[in-house]
């Protein structure tokens, strides 16, 4: 069995060596080659000449030694939950991937079948690990720069230190075992990377992750925060966004709260938190009347008319007086911004409908095969003006709204102007084709009878 | 018509224009009540000489090249003058012209107008359509759409199944392995330059081969005639056959400019390379009886890859096809019925599979 121990106590072998600190930094099983470079990496903390000798043994007994007995799984493999870990599973698990195996998290000897033995307190076995000491052991590997960079270089290493600053990390520092640490996200024995749609922190399951707990009522009992979140959300356009569309870029959860940081964003920072991506909005809105308005009378920015959780997709109804309105719920009928929000609703609308005005003349004139591509893709380009209008309301000047307007006017005019012009020309060809087939019908028949004429 | 008589001596004086057209004033056509099929070979040439014709004028504004060919086509259906007119009736035309060959090709099968001695006319006319088929497929690619680009890259794919030469003719065609603005440049140079050159040749001689040995008139009529010599009728060729011939052309040209006016062939969106094909791509229409052979051949047949089994099998039926005259016999009371019901089974079943592959998702 390769053994070797460097200055800092650490072990890096095929099998395992108890150590003195809390958890095993590492241990792996990988090829030589990565296990000589690791040696190397602790080598130079430790001293070259006196590493080299027990580095080279250990790499030459790890050649002929071949892969190393893992005696956890024939049992945990066998056991019912919770003590129960598949080969299959465990081998799915990136930690396994990369060369870790039980005992580097638990401790203990996997190399002897003795369970007595394998599992004594002697060989550095520690068993479950209590819920308060996870992210510290997570910690142990994932806060270490230098351990981390040789797996992946980009992963960040401030996850412990941003969980301690969270709401899940300062209640459990308090003795609050129920909130969420490390194994409650990640999974644990299944672990996969974040990239991998499986896992249960992909972009697309973290929603369904964080609901395991924040949408048990029972669960959430103790902390009085509301527990219909997820509900919520799942109706949301960024929902739709995310898991229907598939696009990776719109918001779940932790793409506001944070994720190992996560803490319940105050009233002042909704905004800054929207404004990560809805930044043109945020800039109109930072400029606005409502801003004063709002932080005077400590109202939450955005939310105060998207909402937060359900957010749905937004309309020009938002300006009106229906149902889905929000201007009315604080403004009074016929006051001076009641009369804005008219104005600036009927220049949207103008716009949509001139729009769609020439919408419809470019596809009755495509659809009678005019080639009116080149209108239909300047039709993109007035609904662009329509969306930057849409993102100018936030200002709620109307001067700046007309503008962008007058701009969409313009453009999808003379779009329909184009479809008007390609009907126009149909017309015109379609008269060519009856004065051409009357020419062609009066030959014919003066052929026909100069046939009659010579045959008779 | 004193400027035409004084034309027609100033001619005889130098070329003597009426011992050359006496051939002519002297040829006949049979009259009989199939006759009217005569004319489908005379419209098919119509039809190419209006290709030639708009194709000479699509060439003053087609720039072949990959930022260029759709943008060009682009421009001269919507900038240049009449050019729409010219750029639908040129892809109407190939689409007819295509029809009419086939027709042609059919009638003169049913008719047994490739009996001896016309064993040649036939092999140089199967040879001809297989070009206009290359002309379709070579022009279908020149504006660079979406449609066309992937059309293009399955069309050289199932050529690329041809054992031994496959993959070298797919290398050709394309200009490497993908098709390519490469691939663009290549198909232009067939379409408006090899295949012209050969068809022209061919077209030329299979007029002089139906001029030299005359029209053909089908078994059962040339035996009635034959039992009866006083039922024979014939018409002059010049004018009465030329001026209904004209007729006839006029009757297409009629066709082709409804179709262009009402129908303008449309243009597509511009090809991107690293876009996915699109969901339920087809060949044209007088591809897809094969396209939908080959879609039908199971992935192995025995230990025989299917698609190249089906690539060989059409190579196979083509070259029979190209000899079938050389099975018939020339007495027409002892014509092959077999060459008649493989006639109909073959119109059969370019007609279902074509009807099929349309409706096929």
């Amino acid at each position: 069995m390769a053994i070797w121990r460097n200055r800092k106590n650490i072990v890096i072998s095929r099998g395992f060596i108890p150590e003195k600190s809390a958890f095993p930094l590492a241990q792996r099983t990988a090829d030589s080659s990565s296990l000589a470079l690791l040696g190397m990496t602790r080598m130079r903390s430790s001293g070259l000449r006196r590493s080299l000798c027990p580095a080279l043994i250990f790499l030459l007994c790890s050649l002929a030694g071949g892969q190393t007995k893992n005696s956890c799984l024939d049992c945990h493999s066998a056991l019912p939950d919770p003590l129960g870990v598949t080969q299959d599973q465990f081998s799915q698990d990136i930690h396994a991937q990369k060369g870790l195996t039980c005992a580097s998290c638990h401790g203990g000897d996997p190399t002897s079948d003795d369970p007595d033995k394998a599992m004594s307190r002697k060989a550095g076995w520690k068993g479950k690990i209590d819920r308060k000491q996870i992210p510290e052991l997570c910690g142990s590997c994932h806060s270490d720069p230098g351990f981390m960079r040789q797996y992946n270089p980009s992963l960040r290493t401030d996850q412990l230190s941003q969980y301690k600053t969270s709401v899940h990390g300062k209640r459990l520092a308090a003795g609050d075992t129920k909130v969420a640490v490390c194994t409650d996200c990640h999974s644990v024995h299944d672990l996969r990377a974040p990239s991998d749609p499986r896992s249960t922190v992909n972009p697309v399951n973290v929603a369904t992750t964080c609901a395991h707990c924040h949408a048990d009522a029972a669960y959430m009992s103790g902390y009085k925060i509301p527990t219909n979140q997820f509900a919520e959300y799942s109706k949301s356009v960024h929902h739709d966004a995310l898991v229907v569309r598939g696009d990776l870029s719109a918001p779940t959860c932790t793409t506001c709260h944070g994720n190992h940081g996560a803490a319940p964003p105050g009233v002042d920072k909704v905004q800054n938190v929207c404004s990560n991506c809805h930044v043109f909005q945020a800039q109109m809105y930072e400029k606005s009347s409502h801003k004063k308005a709002f932080d005077a009378a400590s109202l939450p920015g955005c939310v105060v008319c998207h909402g937060n959780h359900g957010i749905s997709h937004p309309t020009d109804a938002k300006l009106g007086t229906g149902p889905d309105a929000v201007c009315m719920r604080c403004h009074a009928p016929g006051d001076a911004c009641d009369r804005a929000r008219a104005g600036l609703l009927s220049d949207l609308t103008r716009l949509d409908g001139a729009i769609q005005s020439a919408d419809q003349v470019l596809a009755v004139a495509a659809s009678s095969g005019m080639e009116v591509s080149e209108a239909r893709l300047g039709q993109d380009q007035a609904r662009d003006w329509l969306t930057k209008a849409r993102v100018t309301i936030h200002s709620f000047r109307k001067e700046l709204v007309d503008q962008d307007i007058q701009a969409g006017l313009k453009i999808a005019a003379k779009n329909q102007q184009a479809g008007k012009q390609a009907m126009a020309e149909r017309n015109y060809r379609r008269i060519g084709l009856a004065i051409a087939l009357i020419a062609i019908g009066l030959v014919l028949l003066g052929l026909r009878l100069y046939i009659k004429q010579i045959e008779s | 018509m004193g400027f035409l008589h004084n034309l027609r001596d100033w001619l005889n004086d130098r070329i003597e224009w009426d011992d050359l057209i006496a051939p002519l004033r002297e040829k006949t056509v049979p009259k009989h009540r199939l006759s009217y099929w005569y004319f489908l070979g005379g419209i098919t040439l119509f039809l190419f000489i209006i290709q030639v014709l708009t194709g000479i004028l699509l060439l003053l504004y087609y720039r072949p090249g990959e930022n260029s060919a759709f943008e060009s086509v682009q421009y001269i259906m919507t900038q240049v003058k009449f050019g729409w007119l010219i750029r639908s009736v040129h892809s109407w035309s190939a689409n007819l012209m295509i029809f009419t060959a086939f027709a042609h090709m059919f009638s003169v099968l049913f008719l047994k107008a490739y009996r001896k001695p016309r064993e040649l006319t036939w092999v140089s006319g199967v040879i001809l359509l297989l070009l206009v088929m290359g002309f379709g497929f070579s022009g279908y690619l020149l504006p660079w759409n979406t449609l066309a680009f992937f059309a293009t890259k399955v069309g050289t794919e199932i050529t690329g199944q041809v054992p031994v030469i496959g993959r070298p003719m797919l290398i050709f065609l394309r200009g490497g392995e993908e098709v390519t603005g490469a691939t663009l440049t290549r198909f232009f140079g067939f379409h408006v330059a090899v295949l012209p050159g050969i068809a022209t040749m061919l077209i030329a001689l299979h007029l002089l081969l139906v001029q030299r040995q005359g029209i053909s008139v089908p078994p059962n009529v040339e035996l009635a005639w034959k039992a009866n010599p006083s039922a024979q009728r014939e018409t002059k060729f010049f004018p009465n056959f030329l001026l209904r011939e004209l007729m006839a052309w006029y009757v297409a040209l009629g066709v082709l400019g409804a179709l262009a006016a009402i129908f303008p062939w449309n243009l597509g969106t511009k090809a991107d390379p690293f876009s996915p094909a699109p969901a339920g791509i087809k060949p044209e229409w007088y591809f897809l009886f094969m396209f939908q052979t080959l879609k039908l051949i199971p992935p192995k047949v025995w230990l025989i890859d299917g698609e190249v089994l089906g690539v060989v099998g059409f190579g196979l039926v083509a070259l029979l096809w190209l000899l079938l005259p050389f099975f018939e016999s020339s007495d027409p009371s002892r014509t092959k019925r077999w060459i008649t019901g493989v006639g109909v089974f073959a119109l059969a079943y370019i007609a279902g599979m074509s009807v099929y592959g349309h409706l096929a998702k």
